[in-house]
């Protein structure tokens, strides 16, 4: 492993994890909920920037882990540990059904992509329909505080656990990244038939890259369902998180080991600024910030195509000239 | 023993019949040319012996087991490994991470896999490009790196898909002695070309295709002489019109 390349990530996440003794609850509240986007992130970029295959529908995986965790602590009454380990395999396990089922038919690109939001609506509107999951009025997870029921008096407790799970799952990536796996990855998103003249099984590759991709996600909704301890079909399944995780990595960089978590703390910082800086002005404007994540992605398209890992790696090297 | 052995091989796409129970051999260490006219159905051929595209009739032994409905990946696993006519760079990643690629076939570690890979670089002239990036390469460049990335793979039988297509007089004259030494290592090949100053110097034996069947087999200098050779290259009396005009002069 790379150390330079994991190393400024784990310090950013260190800073992030002291800052909750200086901080007031609104920066808290504000980092709780981008390192939620930034390991969802993650997990789409291990399928979506290392293997290639975009995918508008990572809320089915990141639905389904909040779910899991929600409905086996209401409904049996099983831990919530318990239920982030039953959450983050069943997200695995629908990454890799989905995956089955649309890369055993050869969807590729944009088919691909459209067939990932078509599994994540459906699931949103099951969910919104079923009793089960409580329909459209959503599950309420009661609260009681403690480690053992992963629920935390403190934003900063929660903080840190969310934290070390980024800094876990960046481990992981620059891991894969300097092993077969992720040269093996990298070969399908660059060209499939020279991978499989060279003796890359592509399928089962894509399968573990998207049943990786979906527990890492699903890890990510099941924190988010302890963290908020409400949920309904159009948070858990709704689109924002597919169109958020998607515009992180975009913004950070696809198949860069940081650029997920650099880019959801950007997407989140500018949006959160955007809201302040025009309430302020105008009083609350709803949906500002979306304008804001249209915005940036189309300035990062333009001019940080690669991301801004990239254009960081630029500048660096520009000043060390 | 023959390394591969395909028999009575045929392809059918729609209406027409690209490969027509086309047969063939390559020895344990041998190095075969495929020759034909453009069209004739060679590249075809190599997708169905390589596993890309299945066969409508026929079957593919390599080394004494039948390997006819594996997949391209378990081929290349068996010893087989090809390159592409028209070459399919990993166009984002280095010229080293390119080779890594197929050494990681062998080499699960990825410090062997690199190394292995740095070597099989050096072999074939990539050595001083391992830093550049795949898509910056020139088309003698690109070529190399696909023979580079087969090779990586350890492979017992190489598939060389013109290899030396679109290269000018003196980068073919460089890569003869890579392909040579390819081969006096133990590495059968089977080779596409229409470069014929390649084959006549390289091949033991060679076999022509012509709309899909073979039509001739032999050592180069025969095949090249034979009249239903010459028809299928330059059209029918082309062999009679020759031999006439070499006995006029």
């Amino acid at each position: 492993m790379n150390p330079r390349e994991v190393l400024p990530g784990l310090v950013l996440l260190a800073v992030i994890a002291v800052l909750p003794l200086v901080a007031s609850n609104v920066v808290l509240n504000f980092l709780l909920s981008s390192l939620i986007v930034a390991l969802a992130a993650q997990g789409w970029n291990l399928l979506g920037g290392y293997a290639g295959q975009l995918s508008f529908g990572h809320a089915a995986f990141f639905g389904t882990g909040a779910y899991a965790t929600a409905v086996l602590q209401i409904r049996y009454g099983v831990n919530a540990w318990v239920g982030l380990a039953v959450g983050i395999a069943l997200g695995a396990a629908v990454g890799w059904v989905i995956g089955a089922l649309s890369f055993r038919a050869r969807l590729r690109g944009s088919y691909f992509a459209l067939v990932t939001l078509a599994f994540a609506e459906v699931l949103r509107i099951l969910a919104n329909a079923a009793d089960f999951t409580g329909g459209a009025s959503g599950l309420l997870i009661r609260l009681s505080p403690g480690v053992e029921n992963l629920q935390f008096a403190s934003r900063a407790a929660f903080l840190w656990l969310l934290a070390s799970a980024v800094a876990a799952v960046l481990l992981l990536t620059a891991w894969i990244a300097h092993h077969r796996f992720g040269a093996h990855l990298v070969a399908v998103r660059e060209n499939e038939d020279a991978a499989r003249a060279l003796g890359v099984d592509v399928l089962r590759t894509k399968l573990r890259a998207i049943a990786l991709s979906g527990g890492v996600t699903a890890a990510a909704g099941c924190l988010y369902a302890q963290n908020f301890l409400y949920l309904d079909a159009n948070i858990a399944y709704g689109t924002w998180i597919s169109i958020e995780v998607l515009i992180a990595c975009v913004l950070g960089g696809t198949g860069t080991v940081l650029g997920p978590v650099v880019g959801a703390l950007a997407l989140h910082g500018v949006g959160e600024l955007a809201k302040l800086a025009l309430g302020r002005v105008a009083g609350p404007v709803p949906g500002v910030d979306l304008v804001v994540f249209g915005a940036l992605l189309i300035l990062a398209v333009a001019f940080l195509p690669r991301g801004m890992m990239a254009g960081l790696q630029r500048l660096t090297r520009g000043l060390a000239r | 023993m023959s390394l591969l052995r395909a028999e009575g091989l045929s392809r059918r796409f729609g209406g027409l019949l690209a490969v027509d129970g086309a047969s063939l051999e390559v020895p344990e260490g041998g190095l075969i040319g495929l020759i034909g006219p453009n069209g004739a159905g060679k590249t075809t051929l190599f997708a169905l012996l390589s596993g890309f595209l299945a066969p409508s009739a026929g079957r593919v032994e390599f080394a004494g087991a039948d390997v006819t409905a594996e997949p391209p990946h378990r081929r290349a696993l068996r010893g087989m490994a090809r390159t592409f006519q028209i070459v399919q760079p990993f166009a984002g990643l280095t010229v080293r991470e390119n080779i890594a690629v197929g050494a990681y076939l062998r080499h699960s570690a990825r410090r062997e896999a690199i190394r292995s890979a740095e070597a099989v670089a050096e072999e074939v002239g990539l050595g001083p490009m391992l830093d550049g990036q795949a898509a910056a390469l020139t088309v003698a460049g690109r070529k190399r790196l696909e023979l580079a990335r087969a090779l990586a793979t350890e492979p017992r039988l190489l598939l060389l898909d013109e290899v030396l297509a679109g290269l000018n007089p003196s980068e073919v004259r460089d890569i003869i002695p890579v392909i040579r030494a390819i081969r006096e290592r133990g590495v059968a090949i089977l080779m596409i070309e229409h470069v014929m100053q390649a084959v006549m110097n390289l091949c033991d034996h060679v076999h022509v295709l012509a709309g899909g069947r073979m039509i001739a087999a032999g050592p180069p200098q025969a095949v090249t002489a034979d009249p239903r050779v010459i028809e299928a290259y330059l059209g029918h009396g082309a062999a009679a019109r020759i031999a006439a005009g070499s006995a006029h002069a």
